[in-house]
């Protein structure tokens, strides 16, 4: 690392401004997608209204629609951002098995160390795990707007029926990944700072 | 309504589309909810109005993404009769047992931007060369169904009366009270059809007769059923749901 430990934020602003855009465009397409979902539920279940964006039908589809543009230009300036700055290298590169079970192990335990700035085995499964669910929801939510257009891909992900299945499965996904990132956040409370404002980075091998 | 009454002269089931008809008045009517509150901090609650023309402004960028995207060499996908949905799903802004039969002397109207507009009897139509499809019948509600129809393909019967094939517009108006429009590019797609045949029979009225459009390359509300007229125009037409807030282009 080039950069003196001590002086680098735990996480750079472009980090913390793109997360939370991330946040409020994932938030307007899960709640404008429940909605949605409502109006032909493929399960025996409805999401309650009261969770519901948009009001009706029509205004959750512009929701959806709309917010779309936003995580998807997020999402774009996020990839760049993480290549070309070596962020992905950096934080988000697949951990060797034998750290991922040490680490997996030590946080069903509630042993997980959390030092600011740096990604655990965990950290980095999950979060590169979300990042290309989006990925993919993206994948699938093109499909499903556009199936004779793209028929490609509609037809790549098992026809129109079948890719709107997949992208109900992976906004699940996406919903347990929250619930638990949350719950983590809520362990180490000081981890939410860090993401609004710039917090030291702990040193490599300090606690 | 009117619950306490012990026999009340309108059935719930029977006005339901009605009522959730009122209930779509505006985007965010009623989407006070979690979602809403936790995303709209900061936004007036009460009017709304600053976000309804946000999404109104967005919606009309995606039409003209959509109009971009729309390549009117590609094919909606057909499909074998074997993949013919059964039973094949009722689906309009009213329900079922309020279907509209063919009125006496019925002709399609045609009218607007075009050469010859003398109006249609329906054996004049049925002389004209036909075209079947079986295509994915996709709803907007995320549903869908594949079913069969047969007709006259929209491009010939433009090009038939003479329409101005530069306009924009291609709006259809229905004797049940629906009405809809549709761009000159998707109108003129090869799989664009006048249906007079529903599976491998003349229309019943519940599946549109005696006419409607068919369009694959968009979403169902489009392919409109009982059509009574068309129009082709360059002023923007919209529609029975296009006015309540659906996307105009609805293109799949």
């Amino acid at each position: 690392m080039k950069r003196q430990d001590g002086r680098r934020p735990a996480h750079p602003w472009a980090v913390r401004l793109m997360h939370w855009i991330g946040v409020y465009a994932m938030g307007c397409m899960i709640f404008s997608g429940w909605e949605i979902y409502n109006a032909s539920p493929s399960l025996p279940f409805l999401f309650p209204r009261w969770t519901g964006l948009g009001g009706w039908l029509g205004g959750a589809l512009a929701w959806h629609l709309s917010a779309m543009w936003l995580l998807f230009a997020d999402g774009l300036a996020y990839l760049i951002y993480g290549f070309a700055s070596g962020h992905f290298r950096r934080d988000l590169a697949p951990p060797r098995a034998a750290a991922l079970a040490r680490d997996m192990a030590a946080a069903l335990r509630f042993r997980l160390p959390h030092r600011a700035g740096h990604y655990n085995a965990v950290q980095r499964v999950l979060y590169a795990g979300v990042v290309l669910a989006i990925i993919a929801q993206v994948l699938t939510g093109l499909a499903i707007w556009k199936p004779v257009q793209f028929g490609w891909l509609t037809g790549l992900l098992g026809g129109y029926p079948f890719a709107r299945g997949i992208h109900l499965a992976i906004m699940f996904g996406i919903a347990a990944f929250v619930v638990l990132h949350v719950t983590l956040v809520a362990i180490h409370p000081s981890t939410l700072k860090s993401m609004i404002v710039a917090v030291p980075a702990e040193r490599e091998e300090g606690r | 309504m009117t619950g306490a009454s012990p026999r009340p002269a309108v059935r719930l089931g029977d006005i339901s589309a009605d009522l959730a008809r009122l209930r779509r008045r505006g985007f965010l009517r009623r989407a006070l909810s979690l979602g809403g509150l936790s995303l709209l901090t900061g936004c007036d609650l009460s009017t709304h109005s600053g976000v309804d023309a946000a999404l109104e402004a967005m919606l009309r960028f995606d039409d003209r993404v959509q109009a971009a995207l729309f390549d009117s060499q590609r094919m909606a996908e057909t499909y074998p009769a074997s993949a013919i949905t059964h039973p094949f799903r009722f689906n309009a802004y009213y329900a079922e047992w309020q279907v509209r039969p063919t009125p006496d002397h019925w002709q399609l109207s045609v009218g607007g931007l075009v050469r010859d507009k003398s109006p249609w009897p329906l054996p004049a139509l049925m002389a004209l060369p036909q075209q079947s499809q079986i295509t994915r019948h996709i709803c907007i509600e995320g549903w869908s169904q594949i079913g069969q129809w047969r007709g006259i393909p929209l491009h010939r019967f433009l090009r038939r009366i003479g329409a101005d094939l530069s306009a924009r517009y291609v709006a259809f108006r229905c004797f049940d009270g629906y009405s809809t429009s549709i761009d000159m590019a998707s109108a003129l797609q090869s799989q664009t059809i006048l249906a007079l045949d529903f599976e491998t029979r003349p229309l019943t009225p519940q599946w549109g007769a005696p006419l409607r459009l068919r369009i694959p390359t968009k979403l169902g509300f489009k392919s409109a059923k009982n059509l009574e007229a068309i129009e082709v125009t360059n002023k923007y037409p919209g529609g029975y749901w296009e006015n309540q807030g659906y996307d105009w282009f609805a293109g799949v």
